[in-house]
């Protein structure tokens, strides 16, 4: 079984980032964006941008699976 | 025909179709356990996703979320948050334990421990860890569904006939047919549930207030504080948010009903590609807040903020609409009950009672006293649904607190060599009484943050520090085949 890549890791770490710790920041009402209050946008954003980065991190990780398919070492660490 | 008569025909029409669909789309397949429970391993991509949209997207979306939007307010953005970050988190779990479930024909998250660890009593205790926690969850759904017979029948059906019918129904499906029941039911609920969303989530604020925006605008003058943290609440600030988006996100696939259905999948991949396209689905969430926060301003002084999507939709539409929307509800409560149900029964019966007790019953045993448990599991939910009254959120919260201390378990074991089974199982036991005495002592949330989450914390630092003082054990590898229990 092989461990996910440090790319892929890195870019989950960015909605991670997004929309848990840095909440202090965009956890306010003003300005509203298309009618919403302000958080409320910031979170719907990252439910569209989240796929696409997570898109990019399942790209790294099959490429990385074609690469090295030959030494499939199965179920140990 | 009175407006209660004609709602109730209406979701009670769903429900037949449903069960009739139930009942009958499956009747080519042969039932033994495997197929039972994991369907054969055969899913493709569109089913799995149904399965498991069918069994996330629960009565707690339905209800919950806006009764939560009502009641809280700003605090209820952590289920936006946590539905996204559950997947991310899955990314870079699930293809990995369904590589080791297909090399040792694991069923259920017990499986896994056993596989993984070697101690049957580990995964006798994860097996009925997760049986206790699945109680909650299944009352949660009851007692939606109570919700729905109540208020569209205006008040005139009692709450507790209305939970024991559907009981019977969710039983009687789940013990005939098990999970391709379940996944085709679920065609017909989301498309139910997709239509009813949006169709309440942009009609009210228009019928009321003429557009969303107006609607927000409205709200954030009279209520300024309501759409932001802590809300309508002292104690659910930021702290709270972080605490529990992490406790959730990371426990979402720590149900053992949902770690099931990753070995139902067709491939790894198939998972991967899931884990990034599902975050999109909670796009539907936002439709059932606006609901929630629209019913703020037009049914003011509710005393339980789960009755208010369906009472503001009794308010602004006619009554047949109201029986879609009941109809689509109780569909969305049914399927994942009857999930949760097949998942807790199998668990007891397979991973906790075979193991520990009686290592010499034969499948046809086990799926018999699963097919007792489905009812017992029925009778004891019911039980409480009918005797407590949290609101549908808080019991989600209060299983995630529970299922989410295997996290260490499971995540230590695909990656970390050195774990060991007493350093779980030390870990686990601190986190699950952690979580039991904080619940039950009222002191959630504790100094601020969610209490699940401080017990997962004390959970991964026990694990460790046992992990590292107790000797080194083999992976999967070194534990024989037989060890597992299929």
């Amino acid at each position: 079984m092989k461990k996910p890549s440090w790319g892929a890791i890195l870019i989950a770490l960015i909605p991670f980032t997004a929309v848990c710790f840095s909440v202090p920041l965009w956890d306010r009402v003003y300005p509203m964006v298309l009618g919403l209050p302000f958080n409320l946008f910031w979170l719907i954003s990252w439910v569209w941008l989240t796929p696409l980065l997570m898109w990019g991190a399942y790209r790294l990780e099959v490429r990385r699976d074609a690469g090295t398919s030959g030494d499939k070492k199965g179920g140990d660490q | 025909m009175s407006g209660s008569a004609i709602a109730l025909t209406i979701i009670f029409g769903i429900i037949l179709l449903g069960s009739v669909i139930g009942f009958y789309a499956v009747s080519r397949y042969k039932m033994d356990l495997e197929q039972w429970t994991v369907a054969g391993r055969g899913f493709g991509l569109m089913l799995v996703w149904l399965l498991q949209a069918g069994e996330i997207y629960t009565t707690f979306a339905f209800l919950g979320a806006a009764g939560w939007a009502y009641s809280r307010g700003g605090p209820t953005l952590y289920i936006l948050a946590y539905l996204v970050l559950a997947y991310v988190f899955s990314f870079f779990i699930l293809p990995q334990l369904w590589e080791v479930g297909r090399k040792h024909g694991m069923q259920t998250e017990p499986d896994f421990f056993v596989g993984r660890y070697g101690s049957k009593y580990l995964a006798g205790f994860v097996a009925i860890v997760g049986f206790i926690f699945i109680i909650p969850y299944v009352q949660l759904q009851l007692t939606g569904l109570g919700i729905i017979v109540t208020v569209a029948s205006f008040e005139g059906v009692n709450r507790t006939t209305a939970m024991i019918i559907s009981v019977a129904l969710v039983a009687a499906f789940v013990f005939a047919r098990g999970v391709r029941a379940v996944a085709w039911v679920s065609v017909l609920k989301d498309f139910l549930m997709l239509s009813a969303a949006v169709a309440i989530g942009i009609g009210i604020p228009y019928k009321h207030f003429g557009s969303i925006g107006n609607m927000f605008t409205a709200l954030a003058q009279a209520k300024p504080t309501h759409l932001i943290m802590p809300g309508a609440t002292k104690t659910m600030g930021h702290a709270w948010y972080v605490s529990t988006v992490l406790l959730t996100s990371f426990g979402f696939y720590m149900w053992p009903h949902a770690f099931g259905s990753v070995f139902t999948a067709k491939s790894g991949n198939t998972l991967r590609r899931n884990a990034v396209i599902m975050p999109l689905y909670s796009i539907t969430l936002l439709l059932i807040f606006f609901v929630g926060f629209s019913a703020l301003l037009v049914v003011p002084g509710l005393a339980n903020g789960d009755l208010s999507l369906l009472t503001v939709v009794r308010k602004s539409f006619p009554a047949w609409f109201l029986g879609l929307v009941g109809g689509a509800g109780a569909i969305t409560a049914m399927v994942p009950a009857a999930l949760l149900l097949l998942t807790a029964a199998t668990l007891f019966a397979k991973n906790f009672y075979r193991p520990v007790f009686a290592p010499s019953m034969t499948d046809d045993q086990v799926a018999k006293l699963a097919k007792v448990m489905v009812v017992v599991i029925s009778v004891l939910a019911l039980y409480f649904a009918t005797h407590s009254s949290p609101t549908l959120v808080q019991l989600l919260l209060i299983g995630y607190a529970g299922v989410t201390q295997f996290a260490p378990g499971v995540v230590f074991g695909l990656y970390w060599k050195r774990v060991t089974k007493t350093g779980v199982f030390a870990g686990m036991i601190i986190g699950v009484a952690t979580v039991a005495f904080l619940v039950l002592s009222k002191r959630d949330p504790f100094y601020g943050l969610n209490a699940g989450f401080f017990a997962l914390c004390l959970n991964a630092l026990i694990t460790v520090l046992v992990s590292l003082v107790t000797q080194a054990q083999p992976g999967f590898e070194g534990h024989s085949q037989e060890a597992i229990g299929s």
